[in-house]
């Protein structure tokens, strides 16, 4: 196949999601008599620098996000626990971090490790069930979401401090705060620095799948369960293990805006990153590069969204449709592609084949 | 369904094995309650078996029941179906739009119907294009809470009543109350006599104000035991589940039973929707389902892929949420008492069967619900509401592994694979 076809390949399945998205939520807009006109205008508006930061910001926090749930994707493992696991991890660290027990950025580094570490246990109890247990890991994760907010509630109640209109986590002293970027001049709103370890996440996450032995025994045991066993994998190791990875990456999700803006674990903790994360690592088909993508064009879908009340007066629940059908309309096309292209193939071994026997078969080769 | 109607019915021999497992199941579920009465007695927690308790819990099992029904016909026909909470999601929809303008029938009619729309994208996705179950049943999901979000503002905001996230209050169902039978029990009841008491409250739960909705459901429980292991139609479905290529190649339409299973499985949480929109509180509201779905889905892996064991996981799980209502903070409290017993059992019982790491396990964790139990005497609020959950997974934990679900459940079959 020549190079052309295959980009065109590859590039047709999201642009195809896309389109469907678009026309599925124009007719939605048609049904209900919002203003088609208006959405569209406010889809494709170029975004000014503030809420271009604030893009930014939200591909960080979802390619943590993206990248968690991606690690357990690779190997047939649904973690839909992210949701949890981040809430729980951003709850932990903030506690910490509050207490002040230690100087400066030393408290940071230790406040980001306790999150990872606390991201990790809470998943890891979902991957010891599955392998001693043989529970799903999709039902024990989503139960271990709910319970998770209980608990959150409960800690919250006996740690917290009201200021009188809602109760949070002691705030993070000065010194332990990461600070942040200006990008624009004119804009109101930086780039968070923790942000930037998405950039790090990145690149480990592609050395990891593509450079190590562990990253190859991921990708085998998602394959092939059987093949990998064959080969020496252990896998009810490599459950656990891409369990943790998962878990403490979704430790992450929360950090960013936590010690550079909140200062503190209250209700003003972003939630549903976690569900929407799984969504950016489907579009992304848990690819490091595809998962940036995903993150960045649900961050714009977001941004945009928050505009839709106030410009169009479209609810801004119609951008999670177009989301969910993006995800939904992308695997879909790539099914559809993947069947064109084993036709493709087919066809062009087929017509390999009856040139040859055209011609006079070479020694050895044919039946 | 014209197979099942012009087909001989099959000679039913209940083997053996199968009456001995039944009358397991028979003696573990009397079992459970006895011990639930005598936790109560113990405890003095009454609110435990009381009537009151038991028809919250009917209100609350029933939704999570008809989810796990849903997920019984798609999973045995080989569909593993994540779409359950979307599809509810539409179903209360569905019964706050359609139940407000016509009444209530049109309500349940229209929930089923926007059910059986979420059931027929996931039967396209999985079934026609062959996309893996669960990451058409998360996207579902996504697009679920879209869709109800934004009509919700569109056809309720400008409603007396209703507003961006709620549906005005709707009709209620008609109940069936046999107060001949009910006042009696509920004197019995109040004596607070072991077991007798709390059998009576069982019967009270029954026969007072019984919505017809909730009748409706265990109707279909009974209907889908019979239409999927006693006739023609329902052996064929179930054949799609465990072996399609072996289905295929005995001239079974494998596309089409998974697409009409996937599509009552949908009606069937639609439906589900509806009895919490219409019979479990007064309206649509935004989030309602809170998970049911997924707990229903739960619910049908710890009742082994069968409609009696569903219906007793849905059970389990309803009495867990309508326990937090009924004077939680005590209720669960005693509530400890009983899974501290439960686990004690379990370790005896593993520790006569020789496996003494099994054992080992439950008699820690019984011996910390005992000492929780003995050493405080309320259970924080927070902990309350978690208890679904927490049994959920416990549930899980300790069944999981003598389950077995259909062989061919979660695969994606192709037409013509059978070579």
């Amino acid at each position: 196949m020549s190079l052309v076809r295959r980009v065109a390949l590859a590039v047709a399945a999201p642009l195809l999601a896309f389109v469907v998205a678009g026309v599925v939520a124009t007719l939605v807009l048609i049904v209900t008599g919002d203003d088609v006109g208006g959405f569209w205008d406010v889809m494709f508006s170029v975004p000014a620098h503030r809420n271009l930061v604030s893009i930014l910001n939200t591909t960080a926090l979802l390619y943590f996000s993206g990248v968690a749930a991606a690690i357990g994707f690779r190997m047939n493992l649904f973690n839909i626990g992210v949701e949890g696991q981040y809430r729980l991890a951003g709850f932990a660290a903030a506690a910490f971090a509050g207490q002040a027990w230690l100087p400066g950025p030393l408290n940071t580094v230790v406040a980001i490790l306790v999150a990872m570490v606390t991201g990790a246990l809470w998943a890891a109890i979902a991957g010891v069930l599955r392998v001693t247990r043989g529970v799903s890991e999709v039902i024990s994760t989503i139960m271990l979401n709910a319970i998770a907010g209980s608990l959150i509630g409960y800690f919250l109640s006996k740690i917290g401090v009201n200021n009188g209109n809602a109760t949070n986590t002691k705030q993070i002293p000065e010194g332990s705060r990461v600070g942040t970027i200006k990008l624009f001049s004119d804009s109101p709103t930086e780039l968070y620095g923790l942000s930037l370890l998405a950039i790090v996440l990145g690149v480990a996450f592609w050395v990891m799948l593509n450079r190590t032995r562990f990253g190859f025994d991921l990708r085998a045991s998602g394959s092939s369960e059987t093949a990998a066993v064959a080969s020496g994998v252990d896998v009810r190791k490599m459950v656990v293990v891409a369990m943790l990875m998962s878990g403490a990456v979704a430790g992450l999700i929360g950090l960013p805006t936590m010690f550079s803006d909140s200062f503190s674990y209250g209700s003003s903790f972003q939630t549903q990153l976690g569900f929407t994360g799984i969504a950016v690592a489907l579009l992304g088909r848990n690819n490091p590069v595809g998962i940036a993508f995903g993150a960045l064009v649900f961050a714009f879908l977001n941004e945009q969204a928050t505009l839709l009340n106030i410009l169009a007066g479209v609810s801004p629940d119609i951008v999670y449709v177009t989301q969910g059908v993006i995800v939904l309309a992308v695997v879909i096309a790539y099914e559809v592609v993947r069947r064109y292209r084993v036709r493709l193939e087919q066809a062009q071994v087929a017509a390999e084949l009856a040139e040859q026997r055209g011609q006079p078969v070479p020694e050895g080769v044919g039946s | 369904m014209s197979t099942a109607a012009t087909a001989t019915r099959p000679p039913v021999e209940t083997s053996p094995e199968i009456r001995t497992r039944r009358r397991r199941i028979a003696v573990l579920v009397l079992v459970g309650f006895a011990l639930l009465c005598l936790a109560r007695v113990i405890s003095g927690a009454e609110e435990l078996t009381s009537s009151g308790t038991l028809t919250v819990t009917l209100t609350a099992t029933m939704p999570i029941a008809m989810c796990g029904l849903g997920g019984l016909w798609s999973e045995r026909a080989g569909v593993v179906n994540i779409g359950l909470e979307g599809m509810m999601i539409m179903g209360t929809l569905g019964a706050g739009y359609f139940g407000f303008h016509y009444g209530v029938w049109a309500g349940v009619l229209g929930a089923t119907i926007l059910g059986a729309m979420g059931g027929a994208l996931h039967a396209l996705a999985t079934v026609v294009f062959g996309v893996d179950h669960i990451v058409s049943g998360v996207a579902i999901n996504i697009i679920a809470v879209g869709v109800a979000g934004f009509l919700a503002e569109a056809w309720f905001s400008a409603l007396e009543g209703g507003g961006p996230t709620q549906s005005p209050p709707l009709p209620t169902p008609p109940t069936i109350d046999l107060a001949f039978i009910a006042d009696p029990m509920n004197t019995l009841e109040q004596k607070h006599w072991f077991l007798i008491s709390d059998l009576a409250s069982v019967v009270e739960m029954l026969t007072k104000d019984l919505s017809v909705l909730v009748l409706l459901g265990l109707v279909l429980v009974f209907g889908t035991s019979w239409a999927l292991w006693r006739t023609r139609f329902g052996l064929r479905l179930r054949s799609c589940g465990e072996a399609p290529s072996a289905a295929e190649t005995l001239g079974v339409n494998v596309y089409r039973y998974k697409f009409v299973a996937v599509l009552v499985s949908g009606a069937l949480a639609g439906f589900g929707g509806a009895l919490l929109a219409m019979v479990s509180s007064s309206g649509f509201q935004v989030g309602q389902t809170n998970g049911r779905g997924y707990i229903g889905l739960a619910a049908m892996i710890f009742g082994n892929w069968r409609p009696a064991g569903m219906l007793a996981g849905s059970t389990l799980f309803g009495y867990t949420q309508a326990l937090p209502f009924r004077q939680g903070t005590v209720s669960v409290h005693g509530l400890l008492l009983l899974v501290a017993a439960i686990l004690l059992v379990v370790a005896l019982v593993q520790l006569l069967r020789g496996r003494r790491t099994q054992a080992g396990g439950a008699l820690v964790f019984g011996l910390v619900f005992l000492t929780w139990y003995l050493t405080t005497d309320i259970v924080p609020r927070e902990f309350t509401t978690m208890a679904p959950y927490v049994t959920t997974l416990l549930v899980l934990a300790l069944a999981s592994q003598r389950l077995r679900m259909p062989a061919a459940d979660g695969q994606i079959y192709r037409k013509g694979s059978a070579g």
